[in-house]
């Protein structure tokens, strides 16, 4: 199989998803003959004209607001945010409008098929607002679609799925994954939401971990099988639907459970997980439940410091090797 | 102007005017259980400003939304019982004042004051992409004015030449605050040629003069020549909503003076000076919006409060 870049994994969605249907438009800052902040959508105003590569001046209200009042009307927005940090100034129109309007309103009158796509997680040189893993604030949000991708072949299959779903999507793109390869077959495809990957199989601990969190996961899987401990990676694909399934398969044969997210560690996806697996699992746990994610204070700036502050591979190695040990 | 649009327009008038006054009654029976916002003494703009739209042209109202609802051709019963909370609601009770109705292009009403201002340019973008001629009117008060979303969302629509018709009620107060503690501006449309549309003052007592202006804003849009901003200076006369008596902020004075230039006794005496309907007429006219108001009352009251296995198909979409 081919193998391609991450980045143009979402540039082959958005193209393909284009000229199968009219109704798909994107539009967001500098993703015309820019390209997007991060390449994405580079050469495609070539292709399909500003009149469906929109250009939009700095304004992330007015850009999700108009990707949903052209959604309510008929039309299959992307808006590329630059960033999804971002979604901070656009959180009403997210939300309170996008999420909530087809209910208020008298659903299934209006509803909001809508993309929000863009960079989240800290690079190199991250830095707050911009570096943040805002993900777990629209699990919170009724009516919203939560997909981290990790893999191309993911990214792919999913931002098409995306697309053509009737929800509003929040598609977190990492920073660190843009330029990650993988195989990714030529023929169109989708993979469906709420479908967890099994990336790693094992027996000894499962550890669900999103977006680069799994490569992290997978590298501390190594090292561990080198001492004989045997990790199952569980990647969700979607936060929101959530395969619960796949997750509580896993703790049934493993009986212990690590969660590691990029994000804050309170208040974040773990949390929902860790409380789903109590009230669904409980009997299979040998354990008590561990959360691995960010500290609970802003991103750090300078790499000396940023390599101490996000969850990585040691840290899992050491988490794990506790958890066997109580 | 015809004499079929002028009393029309009046008797639209009449029967928001009518229609609000006995929501002020249910609302006190305790019929209501949420929030009511009336527009009396707005009827010339609520009316006014939305006679020139087509049926399949998108509007996007505000939470003072009754008259505009009724204008745009949501039944009246349908309102009322949305307000009540009855499955029959035109958001099937579900929303209160988020009453929307996408058979008349009421596409609906954002909580948070001025996410109108951007949705309202997506509509517009998919109207023109499509290449229909639909327009998109948007409503809001000269509180909203100072939201950011005012800028971004009239921004986007002068840039890309969007058919939206910006509908300003200024009514003179946020809730509490008067608008000269709320901005600088004497004219909200002030602020329209500096974003590159034209802005329109009009007296939003004057049903006429609201219709003209807008007519001409809606067809401009129509055409492709972009979006306006239509500012109608009118007053509330009753309190920010049903809850607030609406005294402890304004002069009783300001109030009565208002009430003198009552909308819709102006309308009332132009038909009558030209001679376009005779008190007899009047008096006819009065009663059937009495009919009306008295049916759509009686259309809500008997209608049945939504059961929750109702609420089944509308949570669908939500069970993801």
């Amino acid at each position: 199989m081919r193998t391609i870049t991450f980045r143009e994994a979402i540039r082959e969605a958005l193209i393909e998803e284009m000229e199968a249907d009219s109704r798909v438009f994107i539009m967001g800052e500098d993703i015309g003959v820019y390209g997007g902040a991060r390449g994405v959508t580079r050469g495609l105003v070539e292709k399909f004209g500003e009149e469906r590569v929109r250009d939009t001046p700095l304004s992330e209200t007015a850009i999700i607001g108009g990707g949903m009042g052209a959604a309510l009307a008929g039309m299959r927005p992307v808006c590329e945010l630059m960033l999804m940090g971002f979604t901070a100034v656009c959180f009403d129109e997210i939300q309170n409008l996008a999420g909530k309007w087809p209910f208020i309103h008298g659903e299934p009158q209006f509803k909001v098929p809508m993309v929000i796509r863009g960079p989240f997680g800290a690079g190199p040189g991250g830095v707050e607002p911009h570096a943040q893993c805002p993900e777990a604030f629209f699990m919170h949000c009724p009516g919203l679609i939560v997909v981290l991708p990790s893999t191309p072949h993911d990214a792919k299959g999913l931002l098409k799925t995306a697309i053509r779903d009737e929800h509003t999507v929040l598609f977190f793109e990492h920073e660190r994954l843009y330029g990650t390869e993988g195989p990714v077959p030529e023929g169109t495809y989708a993979l469906p939401f709420g479908k967890a990957e099994i990336r790693r199989k094992g027996k000894d601990v499962t550890v669900v971990a999103t977006a680069y969190m799994v490569f992290q996961a997978l590298t501390a899987a190594q090292g561990l099988a080198e001492k004989g401990i045997d990790l199952e990676v569980i990647d969700p694909r979607t936060l929101v639907p959530l395969d619960e399934e796949t997750i509580l398969e896993s703790i049934h044969k493993t009986g212990r459970l690590i969660i590691v997210h990029e994000a804050y560690e309170r208040g974040g996806s773990g949390a929902e997980i860790a409380a789903m697996v109590c009230e669904k699992g409980f009997h299979d746990l040998r354990a008590p439940i561990l959360r691995l994610g960010a500290p609970n204070y802003p991103i750090p700036y300078s790499p000396a410091l940023k390599k101490h502050y996000f969850p990585g591979a040691e840290g899992i190695e050491s988490a794990v090797q506790k958890l066997l040990k109580d | 102007m015809e004499k079929e649009l002028l009393t029309d327009l009046y008797e639209k008038m009449l029967l928001t005017r009518r229609f609000e006054e006995r929501v002020v009654e249910l609302f006190k029976q305790g019929m209501i259980p949420g929030a009511v916002h009336l527009g009396i003494g707005h009827e010339a703009f609520s009316v006014g400003a939305i006679a020139p739209l087509r049926k399949d042209d998108y509007l996007l109202i505000s939470h003072r939304g009754f008259g505009h609802s009724i204008a745009k051709g949501i039944p009246p019963g349908r309102i009322l019982a949305e307000y009540m909370g009855k499955a029959t609601g035109c958001s099937r009770g579900l929303g209160g004042a988020h009453l929307a109705d996408r058979t008349v292009g009421i596409a609906g009403v954002s909580g948070c004051q001025g996410g109108n201002h951007v949705i309202a340019p997506g509509l517009a973008l998919a109207s023109k992409m499509k290449g229909t001629d639909q327009v998109t009117a948007c409503v809001f008060g000269d509180g909203t004015s100072n939201r950011g979303t005012f800028l971004e969302g009239i921004n986007l629509a002068a840039l890309w030449k969007l058919p939206v018709v910006f509908l300003c009620e200024n009514n003179r107060y946020g809730f509490s605050v008067p608008i000269r503690r709320a901005m600088v501006n004497e004219d909200i449309a002030d602020r329209a040629p500096s974003l590159g549309l034209p802005g329109v003052v009009v007296d939003g007592n004057d049903v006429i003069a609201v219709y003209e202006a807008t007519d001409k804003a809606v067809e401009r849009a129509r055409s492709g020549e972009g979006p306006t901003l239509i500012e109608g200076k009118t007053y509330r006369w009753r309190g920010h909503t049903e809850w607030d008596p609406g005294t402890a902020y304004r002069d009783p004075q300001e109030v009565e003076e208002w009430k003198g230039k009552c909308p819709i006794k102006r309308m009332q005496r132009r038909l009558l000076e030209e001679k376009f309907i005779d008190s007899e007429g009047i008096e006819a006219m009065e009663r059937e919006v009495t009919r009306q108001v008295e049916e759509a009352v009686q259309f809500a009251m008997n209608s049945k409060a939504p059961r929750p296995e109702d609420l089944e198909s509308h949570i669908v979409y939500y069970d993801i």
